[in-house]
């Protein structure tokens, strides 16, 4: 059902004519996020400009039972902040203030808008750092972070963004205000922070956010090992992590992502002959520490197989090593019309044979597949190039996507591991809970959102739910 | 109903071979084999409107006087999942922490918590979310938790999260598990984050003014280190005051990190001899008083909140992790003046879990006490989510 003109009208009266979007010209550029494979027109898009207008919006919304679904920068890969045409799409980038930071205690404040590097930019006269760092980085914003609990190569060491968010403030669905957790990150009561962060908008929209930054380390060492083949480099990946070394990162690139990337104004200096290159940094507090760190590693990649191992000499290098692999995306991304970026996460030791089966899926179905990915996670990135006009091509793309998440699932391991599910991976959800698991997130999802209008429609396959199947009709 | 038709009725449910004894008080103590038959029984009791309790190993908290039935999961005491590879374990909730932490060793790997008290429970330390001075370099119980059962209280299995590192699908069912004290359900098993055994494991140690040490302890922060425990603690607080680093790394990373900390911090650090007694002894430290709580406090907030627990509480074991900033005070319970402490520490924005005490003083101040505004409509319909009936004993709020 279309929005009515009175929500439309009032919505205009909270945040003025300028901040609402609703010529379908305008619509159009909010029809999409990251994800190529899906899109929906929303039915109106408001910008607001403080925590009170969202609010406002929300208890508007709430009062109408009007869906709504928050936005950040829109650079999700599981098609989470799309919006239908009955629901009120939430831009929240003009939410962009860094209100506060706490070097001494090592925190800082931020409105949801705000933009990940970004903040590590504005702590770094501090010497201090937002530790996860999603390669979507100079884009993405920390609500959207919050939401799809993402991640990055340096996740590997310091952990994903739940593990770095101390206190949220959340405009539940109903409208109410709470606070969740608190400044120390010791909760008041159950870990609400813990349920919220990845909660893909579905639970309320976190209007402040409080994050722990961490020191920036004293001394860097960045290396690359390449390999004749991916088995191998998968072995060594598990060398390393059994070591009792820790590096900061630990990701890989295979032949398919170095050519691309050595092709492009990104080139790293990567070896386009390699199979596979293992790019491992190590962190610590002196320069004789990653030193010897850095010697003990290059020692267990030559006896795991690396042809060669090189250490970045200087920073200029490190950053054109890492740029190779941030950019990789992008550079993927010139080698069709549409790259659908896959994520999916297995055991380590299973790296070498799921990515052996990912290459056969692909030749298959006569489909490009380029691996970059943090490999000291276990966590995928296949990415399938394609051209959407092309029908034939979109349905190979969807099944060898489909066979890709099976052998994920086989070898132990699970559907994503930090785009999140939106409306990408629901298909899959039946495959990795079972009905009274599902339903567990139905019961979870209704005790935030008791009307079911934040981002309905998400994540959940509300048909497998055991008790949506008994006919309860809960809204999910 | 009558004891012994609890006693038919659970027989039923669980079967002929499992034990069901009278337990302290009048509760029945159920000892099921597989969560399976946990959760028959607590869709059982559900049905009944039986309220349920659950014992872990019974060193940490007491048993609820009030519940009808005990469920006591020490018949669940395996490693049912080990991978020294992958670094991941999943085991049983009634299975010892020693004891895993002993099967872990044996194949190298080793999980970054050292929870408060002795022999305890493996669902004990999650339920309760109790971390030890590690919490400093390696994070929150929850940050190691990756995978767990939950049976609800209407009888449901929850399989939340996985065995791999990573992984965000669907919400994180996980985090009901952790730290609500079984509150919105019993955890059968929980899977682990692990690491490789540190090469090099390290202790400093240095006396004296609370202050002075606290002071120490922000320079070493300050000069970007990161230890894997900061922790400043006395016995009694009007003494002297023992501030411990845990530093580890490689050789060569503690080494770095021993420069760091000397270079930071002007104090005749001594290096313990045996550390691992040192901690072992740190944590068994709290059992010795009837009450512990634990306070969030951020760091630079440290002094103001220790002496406000110095002034509410009175004298007691007392140990605050420098970072991210915590306090576990461990001393009389006695409920007027723990009131009147977590009222002031609410007005400062400091959380306080009472984390255990005897039943009744428990029962009378819950463990989390009063919610923040709005937040006890939401736990209270998480409660509902999960336990219709609500069945689980779980004094989580004043009485
Ligand atoms: C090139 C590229 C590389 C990427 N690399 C990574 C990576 O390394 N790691 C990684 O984890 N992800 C990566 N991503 C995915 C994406 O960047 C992340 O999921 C990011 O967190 C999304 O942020 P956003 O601001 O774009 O959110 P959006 O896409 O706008 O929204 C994502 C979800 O968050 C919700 N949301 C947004 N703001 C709020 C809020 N304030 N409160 C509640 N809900 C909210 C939306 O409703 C939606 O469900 C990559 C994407 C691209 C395009």
């Amino acid at each position: 059902m279309p929005l009515s003109p009175q929500v439309r009208a009032a919505l205009v009266r909270i945040v003025s004519d300028r901040w609402v979007r609703a010529a379908s010209a305008q619509l159009e550029t909010f029809a999409r996020d990251a994800l190529p494979t899906a899109r929906s027109i929303p039915g109106i898009v408001v910008l607001p400009g403080t925590r009170d207008e969202v609010i406002r919006i929300i208890r508007l919304l709430a009062h109408h039972e009007v869906p709504f679904v928050a936005r950040g920068a829109g650079t999700g890969l599981s098609g989470g902040a799309l919006a239908n045409n009955d629901a009120v799409l939430i831009a929240l980038t003009r939410l962009n203030r860094i209100l506060e930071v706490d070097p001494q205690n090592r925190l800082a404040v931020v409105e949801p808008g705000v933009v990940n590097a970004r903040l590590s930019e504005a702590v770094a006269e501090f010497g201090l750092l937002y530790a996860p760092d999603p390669s979507s980085q100079t884009a993405c914003t920390l609500g959207g972070n919050v939401a799809e609990n993402a991640g990055g190569p340096h996740c590997l060491k310091y952990g994903v963004t739940s593990n770095h968010v101390l206190e949220l403030e959340v405009v539940l669905p109903d409208g109410s205000v709470v606070t969740l957790g608190s400044r120390s990150g010791e909760p008041w009561g159950p870990d609400l922070v813990g349920l919220f962060v990845g909660s893909e908008g579905m639970f309320g929209i976190a209007t402040r956010i409080t994050v722990r930054l961490l020191p920036t380390p004293p001394s860097i060492r960045t290396l690359l090992a390449d390999f004749d083949d991916l088995t191998t480099a998968g072995r060594a990946v598990s060398a390393i992590i059994a070591s009792g070394i820790v590096p900061a990162a630990l990701e890989m690139m295979d032949q398919v992502c170095i050519e691309v990337v050595e092709a492009s104004i990104y080139a790293a200096g990567y070896p386009i002959d390699a199979a596979a290159v293992l790019l491992v940094e190590l962190d610590g507090a002196t320069d004789d520490q990653v030193a010897a760190e850095g010697a003990a590693i290059e020692v267990l990649l030559m006896r795991h197989g690396a042809r060669s191992v090189r250490a970045a000499s200087d920073a200029a290098e490190r950053a054109r090593l890492w740029q190779g692999r941030k950019k990789a995306f992008g550079a993927l991304g010139r080698m069709s019309p549409d790259l659908v970026v896959q994520d999916a996460v297995v055991p380590r030791s299973a790296l070498p044979e799921v990515l052996d089966s990912i290459r056969a899926i692909a030749s298959h179905h006569g489909l490009r597949v380029g691996n970059v990915f943090h490999a000291g996670d276990g966590n995928l990135h296949p990415n399938i190039g394609f051209d959407r006009e092309n029908p034939d091509e979109f349905e190979r793309v969807e099944q060898a996507s489909a066979a890709i998440m099976q052998v994920c699932i086989a070898a132990g391991g699970t559907i994503t591991g930090e785009h999140g599910v939106g409306v990408d991976k629901r298909r899959y959800m039946t495959d990795v809970f079972d009905a009274d698991t599902l339903d567990g997130m139905a019961r979870l999802r209704q005790a935030f959102d008791v009307a079911g209008i934040a981002n309905p429609g998400k994540v959940i396959p509300t048909h497998a739910c055991r008790e949506w199947t008994q006919g309860a009709g809960r809204h999910v | 109903m009558s004891d012994a038709r609890v006693q038919q009725r659970l027989r039923a449910v669980v079967g002929a071979s499992v034990p069901i004894e009278h337990g302290p008080g009048d509760a029945l103590v159920v000892s099921p084999p597989d969560d399976h038959r946990t959760a028959a029984i607590l869709e059982t009791a559900s049905a009944e409107r039986w309220p349920v309790g659950v014992r872990g190993a019974g060193t940490w908290s007491s048993q609820q006087p009030n519940a009808l039935i005990t469920i006591d999961p020490s018949e669940m005491a395996d490693v049912t999942y080990l991978d020294p590879s992958d670094l991941v374990v999943t085991a049983q909730a009634g299975m010892q922490w020693s004891s895993l932490r002993a099967t872990l060793a044996e194949h190298g790997a080793w999980l970054p918590i050292d929870p408060p008290g002795e022999r305890r429970s493996v669902g004990s330390v999650v339920a309760t979310g109790t971390a030890g001075p590690l919490r400093c370099g390696y994070g929150a119980v929850r940050d190691h938790v990756l995978g767990a059962t939950l049976a609800t209280g209407d009888g449901k299995l929850m399989r939340a999260g996985s065995k791999v590192v990573k992984n965000v699908a669907g919400f994180d069912l996980v985090k009901l598990a952790t730290g609500s004290f079984g509150a919105f359900g019993l955890i059968t098993d929980v899977t682990f984050r692990l690491r490789a055994v540190p090469r090099a494991d390290a202790t400093l140690v240095a006396r004296g003014n609370r202050d002075r040490l606290l002071q120490a302890a922000f320079a070493i922060l300050e000069r970007g280190a990161n230890p894997a425990a900061l922790e400043l603690y006395a016995d009694d607080p009007d003494d002297d005051w023992i501030l411990g680093v845990r530093l580890i790394a490689t050789d060569e990373g503690v080494q770095a990190a021993r420069d760091t900390v000397a270079g930071a911090a002007d104090l005749p650090f001594e290096r313990a001899t045996d550390g691992a007694t040192l901690w072992r002894d740190h944590a068994a430290h709290c059992l010795e008083h009837p009450a512990t709580l634990r306070v969030g406090v951020p760091p630079r907030a440290l002094p103001a909140a220790l002496d406000l627990i110095r002034h509410d509480l009175g004298p007691g074991w007392t140990s605050a992790t420098v970072f991210p900033g915590a306090i576990r005070w461990s001393g009389a319970s006695d409920v007027d003046r723990i009131k009147v402490f977590r009222h002031h520490a609410a007005h400062q924005e400091f959380p306080v879990t009472v984390e255990r005490a005897p039943v009744d003083n428990l029962a009378v101040l819950g463990h989390f006490g009063a919610y923040r505004e709005g937040v006890g409509r939401l736990i209270g319909s998480l409660r509902t989510a999960f336990d219709p009936h609500g069945i689980f004993v779980v004094p989580e709020r004043a009485a």
